[in-house]
Protein backbone atom coordinates (compact mmCIF):
# COMPACT_ATOMS: atom_id res chain seq x y z
CA UNK A 1 0.00 0.00 0.00
CA UNK A 2 2.82 2.46 1.18
CA UNK A 3 4.67 1.79 -2.72
CA UNK A 4 1.67 2.77 -4.18
CA UNK A 5 1.19 6.26 -2.51
CA UNK A 6 4.91 6.75 -2.78
CA UNK A 7 4.50 6.14 -6.89
CA UNK A 8 1.59 8.07 -6.88
CA UNK A 9 3.15 11.28 -5.82
CA UNK A 10 6.38 10.44 -7.01
CA UNK A 11 5.04 10.81 -10.34
CA UNK A 12 2.33 13.46 -10.12
CA UNK A 13 4.74 16.18 -8.38
CA UNK A 14 8.51 14.57 -8.27
CA UNK A 15 8.78 13.08 -12.12
CA UNK A 16 6.30 15.17 -13.51
CA UNK A 17 5.87 14.45 -16.89
CA UNK A 18 6.11 18.12 -17.86
CA UNK A 19 8.67 19.35 -15.93
CA UNK A 20 10.98 16.70 -15.32
CA UNK A 21 11.09 14.80 -18.28
CA UNK A 22 9.96 17.41 -20.96
CA UNK A 23 7.32 14.56 -22.47
CA UNK A 24 4.52 16.22 -24.55
CA UNK A 25 5.75 19.10 -24.99
CA UNK A 26 3.99 19.55 -28.43
CA UNK A 27 0.34 19.56 -27.61
CA UNK A 28 1.09 21.11 -23.97
CA UNK A 29 2.11 24.07 -26.17
CA UNK A 30 -0.60 24.06 -28.61
CA UNK A 31 -3.42 23.00 -26.73
CA UNK A 32 -3.27 25.44 -23.81
CA UNK A 33 -4.76 28.43 -25.27
CA UNK A 34 -7.71 27.72 -23.46
CA UNK A 35 -8.16 26.02 -20.42
CA UNK A 36 -11.61 24.57 -21.43
CA UNK A 37 -9.60 22.67 -24.38
CA UNK A 38 -6.50 21.98 -21.80
CA UNK A 39 -8.65 20.21 -19.30
CA UNK A 40 -10.49 17.95 -22.39
CA UNK A 41 -6.84 16.94 -23.48
CA UNK A 42 -5.23 16.30 -20.24
CA UNK A 43 -8.99 13.55 -19.48
CA UNK A 44 -8.04 12.02 -22.26
CA UNK A 45 -4.42 11.92 -21.70
CA UNK A 46 -5.11 10.47 -18.40
CA UNK A 47 -7.59 7.84 -19.84
CA UNK A 48 -5.28 6.67 -22.29
CA UNK A 49 -2.44 6.59 -20.21
CA UNK A 50 -4.44 4.32 -17.59
CA UNK A 51 -5.24 1.65 -20.61
CA UNK A 52 -1.78 1.53 -22.53
CA UNK A 53 0.69 1.40 -19.63
CA UNK A 54 -0.98 -1.43 -18.10
CA UNK A 55 -1.01 -3.36 -21.54
CA UNK A 56 2.27 -2.62 -22.42
CA UNK A 57 3.25 -4.04 -18.74
CA UNK A 58 1.71 -7.06 -19.79
CA UNK A 59 3.33 -7.08 -23.25
CA UNK A 60 6.61 -6.54 -21.55
CA UNK A 61 6.38 -9.25 -19.07
CA UNK A 62 5.22 -12.36 -20.89
CA UNK A 63 6.61 -11.43 -24.67
CA UNK A 64 9.41 -8.63 -25.14
CA UNK A 65 11.43 -8.77 -21.79
CA UNK A 66 14.74 -11.16 -21.69
CA UNK A 67 13.72 -14.50 -20.96
CA UNK A 68 10.00 -13.69 -20.91
CA UNK A 69 9.11 -16.43 -22.88
CA UNK A 70 9.56 -18.72 -20.39
CA UNK A 71 5.54 -19.53 -20.18
CA UNK A 72 5.71 -21.20 -23.65
CA UNK A 73 8.56 -23.74 -22.77
CA UNK A 74 11.58 -24.14 -21.26
CA UNK A 75 13.08 -24.07 -25.09
CA UNK A 76 11.92 -20.49 -24.96
CA UNK A 77 13.77 -19.27 -22.51
CA UNK A 78 17.09 -17.58 -23.98
CA UNK A 79 15.04 -15.37 -25.83
CA UNK A 80 15.10 -11.62 -25.35
CA UNK A 81 12.68 -9.73 -28.12
CA UNK A 82 13.10 -6.07 -26.21
CA UNK A 83 14.69 -4.58 -29.54
CA UNK A 84 11.35 -5.06 -30.26
CA UNK A 85 9.61 -2.78 -27.68
CA UNK A 86 9.52 0.50 -29.34
CA UNK A 87 7.67 -0.75 -32.62
CA UNK A 88 5.20 -3.09 -30.65
CA UNK A 89 4.36 -0.49 -27.77
CA UNK A 90 3.56 2.11 -30.07
CA UNK A 91 1.14 -0.41 -32.86
CA UNK A 92 -0.37 -0.68 -29.10
CA UNK A 93 -0.96 2.77 -28.03
CA UNK A 94 -2.22 3.53 -31.68
CA UNK A 95 -4.69 0.71 -31.97
CA UNK A 96 -5.47 1.46 -28.73
CA UNK A 97 -6.28 4.94 -29.33
CA UNK A 98 -8.66 3.77 -32.11
CA UNK A 99 -10.56 1.28 -29.80
CA UNK A 100 -11.38 3.90 -27.14
CA UNK A 101 -12.53 6.21 -29.68
CA UNK A 102 -14.92 3.89 -31.28
CA UNK A 103 -15.92 2.55 -28.03
CA UNK A 104 -16.46 6.12 -26.65
CA UNK A 105 -18.23 7.07 -29.85
CA UNK A 106 -20.63 4.39 -29.72
CA UNK A 107 -21.52 4.04 -25.74
CA UNK A 108 -21.06 7.94 -24.63
CA UNK A 109 -21.18 10.68 -27.61
CA UNK A 110 -21.46 13.31 -24.63
CA UNK A 111 -17.39 12.78 -23.40
CA UNK A 112 -16.82 11.84 -27.45
CA UNK A 113 -17.80 14.97 -28.34
CA UNK A 114 -15.68 16.65 -25.49
CA UNK A 115 -12.63 14.49 -25.86
CA UNK A 116 -13.23 12.92 -29.59
CA UNK A 117 -11.31 15.64 -31.64
CA UNK A 118 -8.41 14.76 -29.24
CA UNK A 119 -7.97 11.25 -29.44
CA UNK A 120 -6.24 11.20 -32.65
CA UNK A 121 -3.45 13.62 -31.23
CA UNK A 122 -2.73 11.63 -28.66
CA UNK A 123 -1.91 8.72 -30.64
CA UNK A 124 1.54 10.57 -31.18
CA UNK A 125 1.87 12.23 -28.04
CA UNK A 126 4.94 11.99 -26.50
CA UNK A 127 3.47 11.32 -22.68
CA UNK A 128 1.93 8.13 -23.96
CA UNK A 129 5.14 6.66 -25.25
CA UNK A 130 6.91 8.21 -22.72
CA UNK A 131 4.80 6.27 -20.10
CA UNK A 132 5.11 3.07 -21.12
CA UNK A 133 9.13 3.28 -22.26
CA UNK A 134 10.01 4.89 -18.45
CA UNK A 135 7.58 2.00 -17.38
CA UNK A 136 10.17 -0.21 -18.76
CA UNK A 137 13.30 1.57 -18.08
CA UNK A 138 12.26 2.07 -14.39
CA UNK A 139 11.04 -1.99 -13.69
CA UNK A 140 7.59 -1.24 -12.70
CA UNK A 141 7.17 -4.41 -10.68
CA UNK A 142 3.68 -5.31 -10.33
CA UNK A 143 0.14 -4.96 -12.50
CA UNK A 144 -1.28 -2.89 -9.76
CA UNK A 145 1.77 -0.67 -9.92
CA UNK A 146 1.81 -0.15 -14.08
CA UNK A 147 -1.61 1.23 -13.75
CA UNK A 148 -1.04 3.51 -10.71
CA UNK A 149 1.70 4.72 -12.51
CA UNK A 150 -0.06 5.28 -16.09
CA UNK A 151 -2.93 7.15 -14.21
CA UNK A 152 -0.18 9.27 -11.69
CA UNK A 153 1.47 10.33 -14.02
CA UNK A 154 -1.42 11.34 -16.28
CA UNK A 155 -2.56 13.29 -13.43
CA UNK A 156 0.70 15.17 -13.40
CA UNK A 157 0.17 15.85 -17.04
CA UNK A 158 -2.88 17.27 -16.47
CA UNK A 159 -1.79 19.52 -13.58
CA UNK A 160 0.76 20.97 -16.12
CA UNK A 161 -1.27 21.95 -19.03
CA UNK A 162 -4.47 23.09 -17.00
CA UNK A 163 -1.44 25.63 -14.70
CA UNK A 164 -0.31 27.11 -18.08
CA UNK A 165 -3.66 27.31 -20.06
CA UNK A 166 -4.93 29.28 -16.84
CA UNK A 167 -1.28 31.56 -17.05
CA UNK A 168 -1.28 32.22 -20.35
CA UNK A 169 -5.35 33.05 -20.26
CA UNK A 170 -3.92 35.82 -17.58
CA UNK A 171 -1.38 36.81 -19.66
CA UNK A 172 -3.05 37.99 -22.44
CA UNK A 173 -3.45 41.02 -20.71
CA UNK A 174 -0.21 41.62 -19.24
CA UNK A 175 2.76 43.67 -21.42
CA UNK A 176 4.60 41.12 -22.85
CA UNK A 177 7.35 42.52 -24.87
CA UNK A 178 6.27 41.51 -28.73
CA UNK A 179 8.92 39.04 -29.01
CA UNK A 180 8.72 37.26 -26.55
CA UNK A 181 4.53 37.28 -27.00
CA UNK A 182 3.04 33.65 -27.49
CA UNK A 183 5.85 31.04 -27.66
CA UNK A 184 8.85 32.73 -26.01
CA UNK A 185 6.96 33.54 -22.87
CA UNK A 186 5.37 29.94 -22.29
CA UNK A 187 8.75 28.42 -22.82
CA UNK A 188 10.33 30.79 -19.76
CA UNK A 189 7.26 30.42 -17.70
CA UNK A 190 7.08 26.09 -18.05
CA UNK A 191 11.08 26.76 -16.99
CA UNK A 192 9.87 29.05 -14.32
CA UNK A 193 7.41 26.14 -13.32
CA UNK A 194 9.61 23.18 -13.57
CA UNK A 195 12.15 25.25 -11.05
CA UNK A 196 9.33 25.29 -8.69
CA UNK A 197 8.30 21.48 -9.08
CA UNK A 198 12.21 20.81 -8.80
CA UNK A 199 11.53 21.90 -4.82
CA UNK A 200 9.42 18.53 -4.73
CA UNK A 201 12.00 16.69 -4.80
CA UNK A 202 12.54 16.95 -1.10
CA UNK A 203 9.21 15.25 -0.60
CA UNK A 204 9.98 12.26 -0.15
CA UNK A 205 12.10 11.04 2.74
CA UNK A 206 14.15 7.45 2.91
CA UNK A 207 15.53 5.52 0.08
CA UNK A 208 14.13 7.45 -2.81
CA UNK A 209 16.04 6.91 -5.54
CA UNK A 210 17.71 9.51 -7.84
CA UNK A 211 15.70 10.57 -10.90
CA UNK A 212 17.27 8.64 -13.66
CA UNK A 213 17.34 11.80 -15.97
CA UNK A 214 20.76 12.43 -17.46
CA UNK A 215 21.33 15.90 -15.92
CA UNK A 216 21.08 15.01 -12.39
CA UNK A 217 24.07 12.15 -13.83
CA UNK A 218 25.95 14.95 -15.02
CA UNK A 219 25.42 17.29 -12.03
CA UNK A 220 26.22 14.21 -9.92
CA UNK A 221 29.39 13.48 -11.36
CA UNK A 222 30.54 16.54 -11.17
CA UNK A 223 30.04 16.71 -7.38
CA UNK A 224 31.67 13.87 -7.33
CA UNK A 225 34.70 14.84 -8.45
CA UNK A 226 34.49 17.94 -7.18
CA UNK A 227 34.46 15.80 -3.44
CA UNK A 228 37.19 13.76 -4.83
CA UNK A 229 39.53 17.10 -5.66
CA UNK A 230 38.38 18.20 -2.34
CA UNK A 231 39.35 15.14 -0.62
CA UNK A 232 42.81 15.02 -2.37
CA UNK A 233 43.74 19.05 -1.78
CA UNK A 234 42.45 18.25 2.11
CA UNK A 235 44.96 15.62 1.93
CA UNK A 236 47.97 17.83 0.52
CA UNK A 237 46.64 20.32 3.26
CA UNK A 238 47.12 18.49 6.27
CA UNK A 239 50.76 16.48 4.95
CA UNK A 240 51.81 20.13 4.18
CA UNK A 241 50.41 21.37 7.87
CA UNK A 242 52.74 18.24 9.44
CA UNK A 243 55.53 19.40 7.44
CA UNK A 244 55.35 22.82 8.67
CA UNK A 245 54.76 21.31 12.03
CA UNK A 246 57.76 19.05 12.03
CA UNK B 1 24.57 25.67 -57.01
CA UNK B 2 24.37 23.49 -59.82
CA UNK B 3 23.08 20.39 -58.08
CA UNK B 4 20.04 22.28 -56.29
CA UNK B 5 17.86 24.20 -57.88
CA UNK B 6 16.93 27.52 -55.87
CA UNK B 7 13.80 26.13 -55.20
CA UNK B 8 15.05 22.92 -53.86
CA UNK B 9 17.64 24.81 -52.09
CA UNK B 10 15.03 27.07 -50.00
CA UNK B 11 13.57 23.09 -48.84
CA UNK B 12 16.99 23.08 -47.03
CA UNK B 13 17.89 26.31 -45.78
CA UNK B 14 14.33 27.52 -45.00
CA UNK B 15 13.98 25.51 -41.53
CA UNK B 16 17.51 26.73 -40.51
CA UNK B 17 15.63 29.63 -39.58
CA UNK B 18 12.65 31.73 -40.68
CA UNK B 19 10.72 28.49 -40.42
CA UNK B 20 12.65 26.24 -37.99
CA UNK B 21 10.50 23.34 -36.74
CA UNK B 22 11.36 24.49 -32.97
CA UNK B 23 11.28 28.07 -32.57
CA UNK B 24 8.62 28.79 -35.29
CA UNK B 25 6.40 25.49 -35.59
CA UNK B 26 6.61 24.14 -32.50
CA UNK B 27 7.28 20.89 -33.15
CA UNK B 28 9.36 18.03 -31.70
CA UNK B 29 10.20 19.74 -28.56
CA UNK B 30 9.30 16.35 -26.82
CA UNK B 31 12.48 14.87 -27.16
CA UNK B 32 14.77 17.63 -27.81
CA UNK B 33 15.28 19.38 -24.66
CA UNK B 34 15.67 16.49 -21.97
CA UNK B 35 18.75 15.46 -23.54
CA UNK B 36 20.60 18.82 -24.32
CA UNK B 37 22.41 19.49 -20.58
CA UNK B 38 25.73 18.02 -22.73
CA UNK B 39 26.87 18.62 -26.20
CA UNK B 40 27.72 15.37 -27.11
CA UNK B 41 24.27 14.06 -26.66
CA UNK B 42 22.57 16.85 -28.33
CA UNK B 43 25.04 16.05 -31.51
CA UNK B 44 23.99 12.22 -31.62
CA UNK B 45 20.58 13.14 -30.96
CA UNK B 46 20.13 15.68 -34.34
CA UNK B 47 22.46 12.83 -36.18
CA UNK B 48 19.76 10.27 -34.99
CA UNK B 49 17.11 12.25 -36.18
CA UNK B 50 18.51 13.64 -39.52
CA UNK B 51 18.82 9.73 -40.44
CA UNK B 52 15.25 9.06 -39.45
CA UNK B 53 13.56 12.11 -41.33
CA UNK B 54 15.79 11.83 -44.41
CA UNK B 55 15.11 8.07 -44.63
CA UNK B 56 11.57 8.00 -43.47
CA UNK B 57 10.55 10.89 -45.81
CA UNK B 58 11.87 9.16 -48.79
CA UNK B 59 10.05 5.71 -47.81
CA UNK B 60 6.67 7.45 -47.10
CA UNK B 61 6.93 9.40 -50.36
CA UNK B 62 7.55 6.26 -52.35
CA UNK B 63 4.40 4.78 -50.72
CA UNK B 64 2.17 7.58 -50.74
CA UNK B 65 0.08 6.57 -53.41
CA UNK B 66 -0.49 2.90 -51.58
CA UNK B 67 -0.91 4.16 -48.30
CA UNK B 68 -4.87 3.82 -47.77
CA UNK B 69 -5.84 7.43 -45.91
CA UNK B 70 -7.50 5.91 -42.85
CA UNK B 71 -4.79 4.25 -41.38
CA UNK B 72 -2.27 6.18 -42.43
CA UNK B 73 -0.71 7.13 -39.04
CA UNK B 74 -0.47 3.65 -38.56
CA UNK B 75 1.36 3.25 -40.79
CA UNK B 76 3.54 6.11 -40.66
CA UNK B 77 3.75 4.89 -37.27
CA UNK B 78 5.34 1.48 -38.08
CA UNK B 79 7.84 3.03 -40.81
CA UNK B 80 9.42 5.51 -38.31
CA UNK B 81 9.08 2.51 -35.17
CA UNK B 82 11.53 0.25 -37.73
CA UNK B 83 13.88 3.28 -38.50
CA UNK B 84 13.99 4.54 -34.60
CA UNK B 85 14.96 0.57 -33.68
CA UNK B 86 18.00 0.65 -36.63
CA UNK B 87 19.24 3.34 -34.85
CA UNK B 88 19.30 2.16 -31.52
CA UNK B 89 20.52 -1.07 -32.01
CA UNK B 90 23.06 0.99 -34.21
CA UNK B 91 23.95 3.28 -30.97
CA UNK B 92 23.77 0.17 -28.10
CA UNK B 93 26.92 -1.61 -30.54
CA UNK B 94 28.74 1.43 -30.74
CA UNK B 95 28.10 3.97 -28.30
CA UNK B 96 26.73 2.13 -25.90
CA UNK B 97 27.39 5.02 -23.17
CA UNK B 98 25.69 7.45 -24.96
CA UNK B 99 23.21 5.41 -25.75
CA UNK B 100 22.58 4.92 -21.88
CA UNK B 101 22.72 8.65 -21.69
CA UNK B 102 19.87 9.13 -23.87
CA UNK B 103 17.82 6.24 -22.81
CA UNK B 104 14.27 6.49 -23.73
CA UNK B 105 14.59 9.44 -25.67
CA UNK B 106 16.52 7.57 -28.26
CA UNK B 107 12.72 5.40 -28.68
CA UNK B 108 10.70 9.01 -28.63
CA UNK B 109 11.94 10.13 -31.85
CA UNK B 110 8.78 7.81 -32.81
CA UNK B 111 6.53 10.05 -31.03
CA UNK B 112 8.93 13.45 -32.14
CA UNK B 113 6.14 15.43 -33.91
CA UNK B 114 8.44 17.00 -36.47
CA UNK B 115 8.57 13.91 -37.87
CA UNK B 116 5.25 12.99 -38.30
CA UNK B 117 4.24 16.55 -38.98
CA UNK B 118 6.51 16.57 -42.19
CA UNK B 119 5.22 12.87 -43.48
CA UNK B 120 1.30 14.56 -43.12
CA UNK B 121 2.51 18.37 -44.31
CA UNK B 122 5.58 17.32 -47.17
CA UNK B 123 5.75 13.81 -47.72
CA UNK B 124 2.45 12.43 -48.48
CA UNK B 125 2.47 14.98 -51.45
CA UNK B 126 5.79 15.31 -53.06
CA UNK B 127 8.11 13.03 -54.71
CA UNK B 128 10.77 11.38 -53.42
CA UNK B 129 13.82 13.66 -54.05
CA UNK B 130 12.09 16.51 -52.92
CA UNK B 131 10.96 15.07 -49.97
CA UNK B 132 14.36 13.85 -48.97
CA UNK B 133 15.86 17.22 -48.88
CA UNK B 134 12.45 18.81 -47.01
CA UNK B 135 13.34 15.73 -44.24
CA UNK B 136 16.64 16.34 -44.08
CA UNK B 137 16.14 20.50 -43.88
CA UNK B 138 13.63 20.15 -41.07
CA UNK B 139 16.19 17.69 -38.95
CA UNK B 140 19.00 19.72 -39.84
CA UNK B 141 16.79 23.04 -38.38
CA UNK B 142 15.97 20.79 -35.32
CA UNK B 143 19.61 19.59 -34.88
CA UNK B 144 20.72 23.47 -35.27
CA UNK B 145 18.65 24.34 -31.88
CA UNK B 146 19.48 21.58 -30.30
CA UNK B 147 23.55 22.03 -30.60
CA UNK B 148 22.74 25.69 -29.91
CA UNK B 149 20.99 24.85 -26.30
CA UNK B 150 23.25 22.13 -25.73
CA UNK B 151 26.73 24.04 -26.43
CA UNK B 152 25.29 27.35 -24.01
CA UNK B 153 24.12 24.59 -21.44
CA UNK B 154 27.04 22.67 -21.26
CA UNK B 155 29.63 26.17 -21.59
CA UNK B 156 27.98 27.47 -18.73
CA UNK B 157 26.62 25.18 -16.76
CA UNK B 158 30.02 22.69 -16.73
CA UNK B 159 32.61 24.99 -18.17
CA UNK B 160 33.07 22.52 -20.79
CA UNK B 161 32.54 21.34 -24.58
CA UNK B 162 32.05 17.65 -25.41
CA UNK B 163 33.37 17.16 -22.45
CA UNK B 164 36.85 18.96 -22.32
CA UNK B 165 36.98 22.05 -20.17
CA UNK B 166 37.64 25.03 -22.52
CA UNK B 167 37.20 27.66 -19.72
CA UNK B 168 39.67 26.11 -17.36
CA UNK B 169 39.60 24.40 -13.86
CA UNK B 170 37.07 25.10 -11.61
CA UNK B 171 38.83 23.37 -8.67
CA UNK B 172 42.44 24.72 -9.54
CA UNK B 173 41.31 27.84 -10.53
CA UNK B 174 42.86 28.85 -13.58
CA UNK B 175 42.00 30.03 -16.85
CA UNK B 176 38.20 32.06 -16.52
CA UNK B 177 37.87 30.86 -12.65
CA UNK B 178 40.80 32.87 -11.56
CA UNK B 179 39.20 35.96 -11.75
CA UNK B 180 36.13 35.37 -9.90
CA UNK B 181 33.77 33.10 -12.76
CA UNK B 182 31.40 29.94 -11.30
CA UNK B 183 29.95 27.80 -13.16
CA UNK B 184 25.92 28.05 -13.10
CA UNK B 185 24.54 25.43 -11.73
CA UNK B 186 21.10 26.42 -12.43
CA UNK B 187 21.88 25.40 -16.41
CA UNK B 188 22.41 22.00 -15.68
CA UNK B 189 18.63 21.34 -14.25
CA UNK B 190 15.81 20.75 -16.67
CA UNK B 191 14.24 23.51 -16.77
CA UNK B 192 17.00 25.85 -18.03
CA UNK B 193 16.57 24.00 -21.31
CA UNK B 194 13.23 25.65 -21.92
CA UNK B 195 14.37 28.98 -20.38
CA UNK B 196 17.43 28.87 -23.13
CA UNK B 197 15.01 28.21 -25.98
CA UNK B 198 12.82 30.79 -24.68
CA UNK B 199 15.82 33.39 -24.74
CA UNK B 200 16.67 31.51 -28.92
CA UNK B 201 13.34 32.57 -29.62
CA UNK B 202 13.28 36.04 -27.94
CA UNK B 203 16.65 36.32 -29.91
CA UNK B 204 15.38 34.95 -33.46
CA UNK B 205 12.03 37.25 -33.30
CA UNK B 206 13.66 40.56 -32.21
CA UNK B 207 15.98 39.84 -35.75
CA UNK B 208 13.11 39.39 -37.47
CA UNK B 209 10.15 41.11 -36.61
CA UNK B 210 7.60 39.33 -39.12
CA UNK B 211 8.02 36.19 -36.98
CA UNK B 212 5.99 38.13 -34.08
CA UNK B 213 2.78 36.71 -32.92
CA UNK B 214 -0.32 38.63 -32.17
CA UNK B 215 -1.93 37.06 -29.01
Amino acid sequence: MLEHIELFFKSIFIDNMVFAVFLGMCSYLAVSKKVATAVGLGAAVIFVLAVTVPLNWLLDQYLLRDGALAWLGPEYADYNLSFLSFIMFIATIATMVQLVEIVVEKFSPSLYNSLGIFLPLIAVNCAILGGSLFMQARDIPSLGLALNYGISSGIGWFLAILAIAAIREKIRYSNVPPPLRGLGITFIITGLMGIGFQSFGGMLTGDNDPPETTEQTTAEKIEEEKIIKEEIDDKKAVSYNDVINE
Amino acid sequence: MALLSKKDANLILDPLADNNPITIQVLGICSALAITAELKASLVMSISVIFVMGVGNVVISLMRNLIPSKIRIIAQLIVVATLVIVVDQVLKAFAYELSKTLSVFVGLIITNCIIMGRFEAFALGNGVWRSFLDGVGNALGYGLILVMVGFFRELLGAGTLFGIPVLGDPIAKTGLYSIGYENNGFMIIPPAALIVVGVIIWVQRSRNRALIEEA
